[in-house]
């Protein structure tokens, strides 16, 4: 298990791009909100938590297509599903290398980010813990996704249309915990149905991408 | 010990699980829709009527009450479709009947119209009487939501070639789904409070809407289970012999 997190990890960081790739679109979904909506600062710090949540969220789903597709091409997955690992834990642990290298930068990038959006000083410590709680959330949610459509030639988009609707929940709570921190609201119970789901999710999900893997390898 | 004595003995299916045989299913079926399809239309054509130009307009939102007659049956279609994918779905990861995974397959597009038209009546009686199209109330955005996972669904199932594979996975993305579809309904409650109404029918006859609307209302949701019904094995019955055409059109290719 510690050689395959191990690998997938020097995988990412030399292939290029693992932890840059994710980071710089986060960073250019960051720059291009004011451009869109407008300069002003009490707009701007108004909807920064909704944004920078819906940014960590594409920044994840940008970069779900490489997690299996490229084992699948070179065989490696063939590999996995006989090697004595079970398979959902093999799901698990490229889940966790998916998390080390995009969703982890995300969350220590996020203040940084969160100076660009003029978001309220309460709300950095909250932006943080909301995104370390639902990103682990994201990546395995999106290797479900990723199972399902790894044997689809151009699944890419295809995948983004299975795998953002069941985002929904982990946007919702995450964005709400952030907001509001950011307002000096109580957060105590969606950062609670967060981890909620988080926990679930982690615990749940390796299954059923395994199954959707297995199909695929069949 | 019953069990051993019934699987040790290879028999012929009977009752509900003998369906699953195509050649069977679809006797069953052409049996069944020209009565499936008059009782629907009978129903449809008796409850509309007997809704828009019977019954009296209400005293607050005059004639628009009457968009209840679709609007209602086709939203609680839109959701029972979608269970009975599920089960659906189900059955053919347990017990690998194919009838069960194309009768999914043939029930998504009829879910997704349901879908649509209680969106586009909901947001035709909400104009005149919230003063807006549309407004992110939890129930109006988790149809939205369920919308989307029928997109998903049904692009899942276009997108793989190999039948037995793409019945397999969409099975899987049916089950993950309906959970998550849940999960969303709640966060969604949670999110933002609605200007929904509550239900207009109940079991328990509580919350009801008034009588004269309650019994033409009931006539309609029958036509509305009717017609699904009816559309669903219809649609059962052309996956089927598309895919007996394809078997078919492969045998002759190799000869």
């Amino acid at each position: 298990m510690k050689a395959l997190l191990r690998r997938d990890l020097l995988l990412a960081m030399r292939a290029g791009g693992g932890f840059g790739l994710g980071l710089a679109f986060f960073l250019i979904v960051t720059v291009l909100v004011p451009f869109g909506v407008g300069p002003q600062s009490e707009l701007l710090s108004r909807i920064a938590p909704g944004i920078l949540w819906i940014g960590a969220l594409l920044a994840c789903l940008l970069s779900l297509d490489r997690l299996l597709a490229l084992d699948w091409e070179d065989g490696t997955l063939d590999l996995l599903a006989t090697s004595p690992l079970p398979l959902e834990a093999a799901l698990s642990i490229k889940a966790l290398a998916h998390w080390i290298t995009t969703g982890l930068p995300l969350v220590l990038a996020a203040p940084v980010f969160g100076v660009l959006l003029s978001l309220p000083d309460a709300g950095y410590v909250w932006l943080v813990i909301s995104l370390a709680l639902g990103t682990p959330a994201l990546s395995v949610i999106g290797t479900f996704g990723a199972a399902l459509t790894v044997g689809v030639k151009r699944g890419g988009l295809l995948m983004s249309l299975l795998v953002l609707p069941l985002y929904v929940p982990t946007l919702i709570f995450g964005a709400e915990v952030a907001r509001r921190g950011a307002e000096g609201m109580q957060t105590t119970t969606p950062l609670l149905m967060l981890a909620g789901i988080t926990a679930g999710v982690i615990a749940i999900m390796p299954f059923a991408s395994a199954a959707a893997l297995r199909v695929n390898l069949r | 010990m019953s069990m051993t004595d019934e699987t040790s003995i290879p028999k012929r299916p009977s009752g509900f699980w003998s369906y699953a045989n195509p050649v069977k299913f679809l006797g069953f079926s052409e049996r069944v829709l020209p009565a499936l399809w008059w009782l629907s239309g009978i129903c449809l054509g008796v409850g509309l009527i007997w809704g828009f130009f019977f019954t009296p307009d209400d005293f607050r939102q005059g004639s628009t009450v009457k968009i209840i007659y679709l609007h209602v049956p086709s939203a609680l279609m839109a959701i029972n479709a979608w269970f009975m994918m599920l089960v659906a779905s189900l059955i053919w990861i347990v017990r690998r009947h194919h009838v069960s995974a194309l009768a999914a397959k043939a029930a998504a597009p009829v879910g997704v119209v349901m879908t649509l038209i209680a969106l586009f009546t909901g947001a035709v009686w909400g104009q005149p009487m919230w003063g807006t199209w549309w407004a992110w109330d939890p129930r109006l955005t988790s149809f939205l939501i369920l919308f989307l996972f029928y997109l998903g669904y049904m692009a899942l199932w276009a997108a793989i070639d190999d039948p037995d594979t793409a019945a397999d996975l969409t099975s899987v993305l049916c089950l993950v789904g309906s959970v998550f579809a849940v999960l969303s309904r709640y966060a969604v409650n949670f999110w933002n409070q609605g200007l929904h109404q509550g239900a207009s029918l109940s079991l328990d006859k509580e919350e009801n809407v008034a009588d004269v609307f309650y019994f033409p209302l009931l006539v309609c949701i029958a036509g509305f289970v009717l017609i699904f019904l009816a559309l669903v094995l219809y649609r059962t019955g052309t996956e089927i012999r598309l895919r007996r055409t394809r078997a078919l059109q492969a045998r002759e290719a190799r000869v």
